[in-house]
């Protein structure tokens, strides 16, 4: 009973959450609202997907925002200004995506910087590069069929939405099906012991990194589709969404324990916390404050759980 | 026995403590007399760490009630602990480094001047009163970090002083002193008990118990056996109390099957402090690795195990050279290192027995890396099964199990990977007496199948019996080997103080 509250503690914040919001507005609870809501969460649930693996093996990347506009200007760059095709431009900003989370990894595992400077550095950095290649201005209008990323459907179901399902599938299979999910874990749970079972921690650390580089590279894809330009402000502030995120779906700040799920459960608590007080016109400022208290809520209701 | 309690400081009873699998304590009743110097012995795992704890107010009891002073307390924690007038000085001592001995002995209770800036001159001359107090020659301008361990001591003893402590607990304070800071330390506690404060001494060692104390409590397995006058027994009645039985019993026979050299090094040195170390292992046979602490035992292992580089010297496999620059090779190469240190080392205490003991052999139990869980689930039961670890299921967390089942974990993790060469250091530390014979027992049938074993261990009488060939080092250098015939505690002991070249 009390690992299923441990684990599944998070899904009744949910729960509760659904409750109110339905209670407090009728148009709460209905399916093109929940397709809505989905559509609003898939970039930040997806780079929030990177950010599990990460925190599970007791790190953080502050980088993943950067991550988000760095591929986003670079895709919007390649299909407007360098005429590529659009699948080559995706794979080449995926690409890019991929190699700054393997530089992430590299600083941290082999150079031995600290990962919170790390990615804080490349954080910064990241976000200049933006800046000095646009001059401050969004690449825009990237064409029809880039778009359909975005903003279409299969069937009646969102594309986000549904690559947002895909990725967090995938993750699934990876932490809990193969051995490098397993050492992911070990690695959280226990650095030194780890080392001395002869996994090769410094690899595995930054393909850890570069997964989370890569996902942040998927997210950019989704949101400069959606927005049909590459802008250097993209992905401001996402790190700590999908840090609230996956710390809100339980998995531990120090590293060793989480579930995959529950960050997709978080960053739907998110979604609806948004979504709800936009319905009932609460302002943008208070949304703010509502959203870290939230977070400190959920957080130490899971605490409570555990330790009873 | 006098149960008006008028001259008793501290009268604990019933008291019982419980940790995940394991009870640690099971209704103690432990009662220390106003003045004297009671000593509080037992084995390793034999639960004194865990009364201190509690009296010291770092854990509190699961049941059972404490009278200091004739009134019932709750000690909430070790502030409050030392308020009430208990001043317990751990092994690990509690120092800032980087601030002088003054500063330590006052810390937090710093006399004040204007505007409440710290009274330097009023600060060295309460420490220096301290010291002169009980006799202790010590400036107390002198940094900490500089110091030696006797001398942290004796800074952790005038710190309980300055807070007015009655009651002083020492918890092992002689593990890791020379025989003269051992002397000088005995002085200081009867020096203690002049000025009326009430000692208790832990330690299994014999020899200074009955030294130093009045009256011996010995506790085994969570138990209180027996208290009793030191003048009135002999270390072989306690030595009996302690263990419960006759060593032979404790130590199964194994006659052993020597076969072909499986490991050797040769005149290794590393940067940590080992230097010249040479010796082989053959299949079949268990060498034992004495030293106190600090003799560089674990640095030996380390270097083996490619944890540590090599400054100098060669490792040889099968008569082979080979080269091991990290566990992953050492592992690759037939070697398997049980650390000393299950919780920090050896374990991954969040992830489940199953997880923990598959980690370092994925690759049996998966196929282009996806893991099989059915044939991992298999392995895993049987090597439960082989060890008989006690655990309710295979997903049970490695943190809740019992200190002498998260050992055969680790062991059975490292037979996973079909070592050839096992390396176990201090494999029976913390767990209990039941539990080691299984260990024990599971040695001799692993050297059966023909491993290879080293064993480090600070336990004398572990060693002479589970050893085939024992090698005792002493300041980074072995100073003395030994066939099981040869060694005799005396001989092993003198090599590892140093005293026989």
């Amino acid at each position: 009973m009390r690992k299923f509250l441990h684990q599944y503690g998070i899904l009744i914040v949910l729960g509760i959450m659904v409750v109110i919001m339905s209670f407090l507005s009728p148009r709460f609870l209905t399916i093109s609202n929940f397709f809505n809501i989905s559509r609003q969460i898939s970039v930040m649930a997806i780079v929030a997907v990177g950010m599990t693996f990460v925190i599970l093996s007791a790190g953080i990347d502050l980088s993943v925002g950067s991550i988000v506009a760095v591929t986003g200007i670079m895709i919007s760059f390649f299909v407007q200004k360098a005429d590529l095709s659009i699948l080559i431009a995706v794979m080449g900003g995926l690409l890019i995506s991929l190699v700054v989370g393997l530089t992430n990894g590299i600083l941290i595992a082999k150079v031995k910087i600290p990962f919170f400077i790390v990615t804080l550095a490349t954080m910064v950095i990241g976000r200049g590069i933006c800046f000095i290649i646009t001059g401050g201005f969004p690449i825009s209008q990237l064409g029809e069929s880039f778009q359909k990323v975005g903003r279409g459907y299969i069937s009646f179901f969102p594309v986000p939405v549904l690559i947002m399902l895909m990725v967090y599938l995938v993750a699934y299979v990876i932490l809990h099906h193969t051995s490098f999910g397993r050492y992911v874990y070990a690695i959280g749970g226990n650095e030194e012991a780890s080392k001395l079972v002869g996994l090769s921690v410094d690899r595995i650390k930054i393909f850890i990194y570069g997964i989370c580089g890569l996902t942040s590279g998927i997210g950019a894809l989704i949101l400069t589709s959606r927005m049909n330009s590459g802008d250097p402000n993209m992905g401001t502030g996402m790190e700590l969404d999908a840090i609230a995120a996956t710390v809100i779906g339980g998995t531990s700040i120090t590293g060793g324990k989480g579930w995959i799920w529950g960050t997709l459960i978080g960053a739907y608590i998110m979604g609806i916390l948004n979504n709800g007080l936009n319905m009932l016109n609460v302002s943008a400022y208070y949304q703010m404050a509502v959203k870290g208290l939230v977070i400190l809520i959920a957080v130490r209701l899971q605490r409570g759980l555990e330790v009873e | 026995m006098n149960s008006n309690g008028s001259e008793y400081v501290l009268q604990m009873k019933g008291i019982t403590k419980q940790f995940p699998g394991v009870t640690a304590l099971d209704s103690v009743d432990f009662i220390v007399r106003q003045n004297e110097i009671h000593a509080l012995i037992g084995e390793n795992g034999a639960g004194k760490s865990t009364l201190v704890k509690i009296v010291s107010g770092v854990i509190q009891q699961n049941d059972g009630q404490i009278f200091f002073n004739k009134n019932l307390m709750t000690i909430r924690n070790p502030q409050h602990a030392q308020s009430i007038g208990i001043s317990t000085i751990f092994q690990e001592l509690h120092l800032i480094p980087d601030l002088s001995v003054g500063e330590n002995i006052l810390l937090g209770r710093e006399p004040k001047r204007k505007f409440r800036l710290v009274d330097w001159k009023a600060l060295h001359q309460t420490a220096n009163s301290i010291l002169q107090e009980i006799d202790l020659e010590l400036d107390t301008h002198a940094i900490v970090r500089n110091l030696s361990i006797a001398q942290k001591q004796m800074v952790m003893i005038a710190r309980a002083l300055s807070l007015q402590a009655s009651l002083i607990i020492m918890d092992e304070p002689t593990a890791t002193l020379t025989p003269l800071e051992i002397d000088s330390l005995f002085k200081l506690i009867r020096n203690l008990q002049d000025k009326g404060k009430t000692v208790i001494f832990i330690s299994h060692k014999l020899d200074e118990v009955f030294e130093i104390s009045e009256r011996i409590t010995v506790l085994r397995d969570g138990k209180l056996v027996n208290t009793l006058a030191t003048k009135d027994t002999s270390k072989d009645e306690v030595i009996q109390l302690m263990v419960g039985r006759t060593l032979d019993e404790e130590f199964p026979d194994r006659t052993p099957v020597i076969g072909n050299e499986m490991i050797a090094v040769r005149e290794i040195s590393t940067g940590k402090g080992i230097s010249n170390i040479s010796f082989n292992i053959r299949s079949g046979e268990v060498i034992g690795l004495f030293g106190l602490v600090g003799a560089g035992r674990t640095e030996v292992v380390r270097a083996i195990f490619g944890i540590d580089r090599l400054s100098s010297g060669e490792i040889f496999l099968d008569r082979k050279p080979v080269k091991i620059g990290s566990p992953k090779d050492a592992i690759s190469h037939g070697i398997a290192f049980a650390t000393e240190d299950r919780k920090s080392q050896g374990l991954i205490l969040g992830m489940s027995v199953k997880e923990n003991i598959t980690l370092p052999n994925m690759n049996a139990v998966t196929v282009f890396s996806f893991v099989k869980h059915h044939s991992e689930k298999q392995t895993v039961e049987s090597y439960i099964e082989k060890l008989n670890i006690k655990t309710p299921n295979l997903d049970q967390e490695a943190l809740k199990l019992s200190g002498g089942n998260q050992q055969k974990v680790v062991i059975a993790r490292w037979l996973c990977a079909k070592p050839k060469v096992l390396i176990l250091d201090e494999p029976t530390q913390g767990i209990d007496v039941g539990a080691k014979r299984e260990i024990y027992l599971l040695i001799n049938e692993l050297v059966k199948q023909g491993l290879a074993i080293l064993m480090i261990s600070s336990e004398l009488p572990e060693i002479l019996a589970m050893s085939d060939r024992i090698l005792v080092m002493h300041r980074g250098r072995i100073t003395g080997e030994f066939s099981k015939n040869e060694a005799t505690p005396e001989n092993v002991m003198a090599c590892a103080a140093g005293l026989v070249r």
